[in-house]
């Protein structure tokens, strides 16, 4: 489709859910009132030892293996140096050439089609302090509350060939995080952030296009905004037969474009050191196989199994996979009834609907498994039409109610009795003879008429299975 | 001398250091006396030593994941030029 291959590689960075930073007990908790949350260590205070946090790298194995990579034995950490007020020792602590996991990869599937998108390098740092800026006033407030707050960077390989590859990377690795239960996975607060690099070149040839890179793009809708962008843009000057500029570049949500950050500094003098202050780790095969061993199931051999297990379709196993919270739901309800298809319906429907409308989690959902299922056995029983079941469900997310509860006290019971519709109908044929014959002329249409006054006449309580055919044997007779 | 003059003004800069005619002399000479000794030490043969990054014999310098009592604001805002509402004040920094 285009004369251009693009080449984007991605890295991520994720706060880790730990209790306390990486190298002191300082709570990691976000929201906490400014710079409440610091010590000397976090403050960078002259004289401190940093002490790493086992957490983090318990963290940092988990997602390594989750994602096929080799573990390092041996770790160092490494000082990267730059001047920057949200930095308040004057660098930041990572890993350098001695990551913690390497050569990994994660799979990613794009219209039906796979695709392995490998991981470089998987490493654990610190993160920076809070830059505020003032909008009227040339100053910036600090909050050192995040400064040493964990983090996993990840980078991917320059695997990624597009927009839409790129958003299915990170959305895996997101939902990876998350049913690790390492990471929150929330872009807007910045527990994930993504950075991209982009390159454009003409099809077929070797040499990699000059790259720039894309910063700030919290959502996914915009890294997909922002790297369309950036394709057309490389492609744009390629065609004019210009060159692209190798720089840094911010995503402007207002502008829907991409701009320079004209950075004057060399930003990329880091001079990394391994840091004196921090011993290397080494990490033995009992803790990884331990951890190993801890692993959950992942996304990717949850949706597979809910195919194969509960004979889904693919969509139905995605959605319901989003989130390990409404897996363990579908689950829960398929022990209480077998009937999975029915109730990926109702979840895929009603109940994400509702913690739509009411912006709860599912942990606050009213409608507990139990409920759900007693509910869809009062309709498989005859006892309630699918109509009715949605204003019972509605009522159960409201009240907490149980079905049976609702049903008696509303009367919600539909009339199965037969004696009971046939009389009703017959009523209806008498007063309207006219309807009667245009149907028994051919208009069968009419059918909906008919059955539409019957509901009218029992509002809607009549069992439309059995309203449609006591209408037709009458008609037809 | 390995050190020229350009190589640390750009270190100094990185570094937001001013330095006038008489520190850069001073700077380049200790500087450059720094990376005599290191040339110094590369002489020596360590082909089949394993690589060092610490004097210490630790390997597992782990603590657990507990929190701790921070400092009080107070002491974390006390050596700061200028505070609002507990936050420090810094000169702004565009990106």
């Amino acid at each position: 489709m285009r004369d251009y291959d693009i080449v984007i590689g991605l890295e991520v960075h994720a706060q880790l859910l730990t209790e306390t930073k990486i190298f002191c007990g300082c709570s990691a908790r976000a929201g906490l009132a400014p710079n409440s949350s610091t010590c000397p260590v976090c403050m960078g205070m002259p004289g401190v030892l940093p002490v790493l946090n086992s957490k983090v790298v318990e963290f940092g194995i988990r997602l390594g293996l989750a994602t096929g990579c080799t573990i390092a034995r041996r770790n160092v950490f490494a000082r990267k140096n730059y001047f920057y007020p949200d930095l308040p020792k004057g660098y930041q602590i990572t890993q350098y050439d001695r990551p913690l996991c390497e050569r990994g990869f994660l799979e990613i599937e794009i219209a039906g089609t796979k695709k392995r998108i490998g991981i470089t390098r998987i490493h654990m740092e610190e993160d920076a302090g809070k830059n505020i800026h003032d909008e009227h006033e040339p100053v910036s407030y600090m909050d050192f509350n995040r400064a040493g707050v964990p983090l996993l960077e990840i980078v991917s390989e320059p695997d990624i060939a597009g927009p839409d590859e790129a958003v299915a990377y990170l959305k895996e690795l997101r939902q990876i995080l998350m049913f690790l239960d390492i990471c929150d996975g929330n872009m807007e607060e910045g527990s994930f952030r993504c950075d991209a690099n982009i390159s454009v070149k003409p099809k077929g040839v070797a040499a990699f296009g000059i790259r720039t890179e894309l910063k700030n793009m919290n959502s996914f809708r915009n890294v997909g905004k922002a790297l369309e962008f950036e394709v057309d843009r490389h492609i744009g000057i390629l065609k004019a037969g210009g060159r692209v500029e190798q720089d840094t570049r911010l995503w402007d949500v207002a502008a829907n474009r991409t701009r320079s950050m004209r950075s004057k500094e060399e930003s990329h003098d880091y001079r990394y050191f391994p840091d004196p202050d921090l011993v290397p780790l080494e990490v033995d095969e009992a803790w990884i196989e331990e951890i190993r061993s801890s692993l959950p199931e992942l996304p990717s051999a949850k949706r597979k199994r809910f195919q194969e297990e509960y004979g889904l379709p693919a969509y139905d196993a995605d959605v319901l996979t989003q989130t390990k919270a409404l897996a363990d739901y579908f689950e829960q309800c398929s022990e209480l009834l077998d009937s999975p298809k029915e109730i990926s319906n109702w979840i895929m429907t009603e109940v994400l609907r509702v913690l739509n409308e009411q912006d709860i989690a599912l942990p606050q959902l009213k409608v507990t498994p139990g409920m759900l299922t007693a509910m869809l056995t009062l309709i498989s029983t005859g006892t309630i039409s699918i109509s009715m079941a949605k204003e019972v469900f509605a009522e159960m997310a409201s009240s907490g109610r149980t079905a049976e509860d609702i049903v008696q006290s509303k009367g919600l019971r539909q009339i199965s009795d037969e004696d009971e519709l046939l009389g009703l109908v017959q009523g209806i044929l008498e007063n309207n003879p006219a309807e009667v014959k245009k149907y028994r002329q051919g208009k069968t249409q009419l059918l909906g008429f008919f059955v539409g006054q019957l509901m009218k006449a029992t509002k809607g309580k009549a069992n439309p299975n059995l309203a449609n055919s006591i209408i037709k044997e009458m008609l037809e007779s | 001398m390995k050190i020229t003059d350009q190589e640390v003004l750009h270190v100094a800069g990185l570094s937001r250091l001013k330095l006038d005619e008489h520190e850069l002399k001073r700077f380049l000479r200790e500087l450059n006396a720094i990376v005599d000794y290191m040339d110094m030490l590369a002489q020596i043969d360590t082909a089949g030593v394993p690589e060092t990054v610490h004097a210490t014999m630790l390997t597992r310098a782990l603590r657990q994941d507990i929190p701790e009592r921070s400092q009080e604001r107070a002491a974390a805002l006390a050596n700061a030029p200028s505070q609002r509402e507990g936050k420090i004040v810094v000169p702004r920094v565009i990106e």
